[in-house]
């Protein structure tokens, strides 16, 4: 069936909108072969991610199974997940061995 | 489950049954193409290398002419050279006779002029495409598959479907005992620490590592950071929002399978699964490595629409861009946009792209193969013309 957005990984913690999605609206996800529904927080352009669990401050964010970047701020589900509230870990010397 | 290739006297499978004319050195270029044009059954490769240039390159011209006369689909190799090159030519020739196959040389300087070899090479090219004609295609199994990856003129889809579907593919070549061959080593910035992760052991973590340090040196070395304003205004617009997310983008097409070893720009992987290949993004130079390295098909995922495939390696060209798959239909081989608008899931994208690879290795023909999209091919350079 068509979805609004999608997962890439099924750990992962944010969807990537396929089209504009407005404030309220409740959202197809496809996450594999499963549909979850999420009522949306905010404006999503298409292309943009948004939260499909409770994501806490500090907490690792997941895309394509893999971190992405760090909340900065408490993340709910439905609400806009982009460079507000995520920060890249790039430059991290504990991540920069590649051996974690 | 498998595919229908031509196992040469190396036991090596090509997917293409064409006779090489290549051509040694820049000056060559217009007689090696003259000679291609007039005998069905070849396909030409001309490049700007092969003299005035430091040893590092020279040998460098060498190794990937030998590899590309030795890559699977050639059946025959005519080389045509101008005869005070620096390329290594006699060198060139052994090692692609080296697999059993035929090969001869066209010497412009020693023949007398463009118009007498181009006469010369017509002759010899035709005799060695009607041997090559015997050739009959037989059962082949995956694990004979050297598939080569790639993306270009990418956008916002392309870390969204096309690349996450040649992943899904990808996994199902190296599960099936076959090989995978990642480039561009430029898209690992930002996300090496993750690419190296999925190395095989530590050593080869590092081997990647060194990689992408070795390629952002390159590109300090003239006074430019790669990394700087990463990512890019466009990109952040476009809903990324960090280099780890867009590198991750790119870096899905190589899918879970571990890597297993790290090599040269054009040298051939002597292990299985899935290995990285140093080389840069643009397409003359990686579609050229990875031909060198024994491609017998590349797949090739695309934004915006890059056109162009390789003399004689079929490249399957793949977009996530609904709009791009409508207006380029004449460079485009497969359409996953349908994974954009939710109608598709990856796995269902991916298994349509394994089922492609295997149909172009038994002989389907790309867009890129029937328009010759394939001239403009170059090898890839480390130091400066002298």
């Amino acid at each position: 069936m068509k979805t609004d957005a999608i997962v890439i990984k099924e750990v992962d913690n944010v969807a990537t909108a396929l089209r504009d999605i407005q404030p309220g609206e409740e959202a197809t996800v496809g996450m594999g072969e499963t549909v979850k529904r999420v009522r949306i927080q905010g404006a999503i352009p298409y292309g943009h991610k948004f939260a499909v669990y409770d994501i806490v401050r500090g907490e690792d964010v997941l895309k394509y199974g893999e971190v992405i970047g760090r909340a900065t701020e408490n993340i709910p589900i439905g609400t806009h997940a982009h460079i507000q509230n995520i920060e890249s870990l790039r430059g991290r010397g504990d991540l920069t061995s590649g051996g974690h | 489950m498998g595919f229908k290739g031509y196992r040469r006297p190396d036991g090596r499978v090509g997917t293409r049954n064409d006779v090489g004319i290549l051509s040694t050195v820049v000056c060559a270029n217009e007689v090696a193409d003259a000679i291609s044009s007039q005998v069905r059954g070849t396909a030409c490769f001309m490049h700007q290398q092969g003299c005035c240039q430091t040893p590092v390159d020279i040998r460098r011209v060498n190794d990937t002419l030998s590899g590309l006369g030795r890559n699977p689909n050639l059946a025959a190799v005519l080389l045509v050279s101008l005869g005070c090159e620096s390329t290594a030519v006699e060198e060139v020739a052994r090692r692609i006779g080296d697999t059993g196959k035929r090969v001869e040389t066209v010497v412009i300087q020693e023949t007398g002029g463009a118009a007498r070899s181009i006469a010369e090479g017509v002759l010899a090219a035709q005799g060695m495409v009607q041997e090559a004609s015997r050739w009959e295609r037989v059962s082949c199994g995956i694990d004979e598959l050297v598939l080569g990856l790639k993306c270009g003129s990418s956008d916002t889809t392309s870390g969204l479907a096309p690349n996450p579907a040649l992943g899904i593919a990808s996994d199902r070549v190296v599960e099936g005992g076959g090989t995978s061959i990642l480039g561009e080593v430029t898209e690992f910035i930002g996300a090496e620490h993750l690419l190296a992760r999925h190395a095989e052991n530590p050593k080869i973590g590092q081997q990647i590592l060194d990689l992408v340090k070795r390629m952002e040196e390159r590109a300090k070395s003239v006074g430019a950071d790669i990394r700087g304003g990463q990512p890019t205004g466009g990109n952040i617009k476009g809903g990324l929002t960090t280099i780890e997310e867009k590198s991750l983008g790119a870096i899905a097409k190589a899918g879970t399978a571990p890597v297993r070893a790290v090599y040269e720009y054009g040298v051939a992987p002597s292990v299985k699964g899935l290995v990285v290949m140093d080389s840069p993004g643009r397409e003359p130079e990686i579609l050229t490595g990875l031909a060198a390295a024994g491609c017998n098909v590349i797949a090739f995922t695309t934004g915006r629409g890059a056109p162009q495939g390789f003399p004689f390696v079929p490249v399957v060209k793949i977009t996530g861009n609904r709009r791009t798959w409508e207006k380029l239909r004449d460079h485009m081989d497969l359409d996953v946009s349908a994974v954009m608008e939710g109608a598709e899931t990856l796995p269902e994208a991916g298994h349509r792209i394994f089922q492609e690879i295997l149909e172009v290795a038994s002989g389907k023909l790309t867009k890129a193969e029937i328009s010759g999209y394939t001239k403009a091919m170059d090898i890839y350079m480390v130091g400066p013309v002298i």
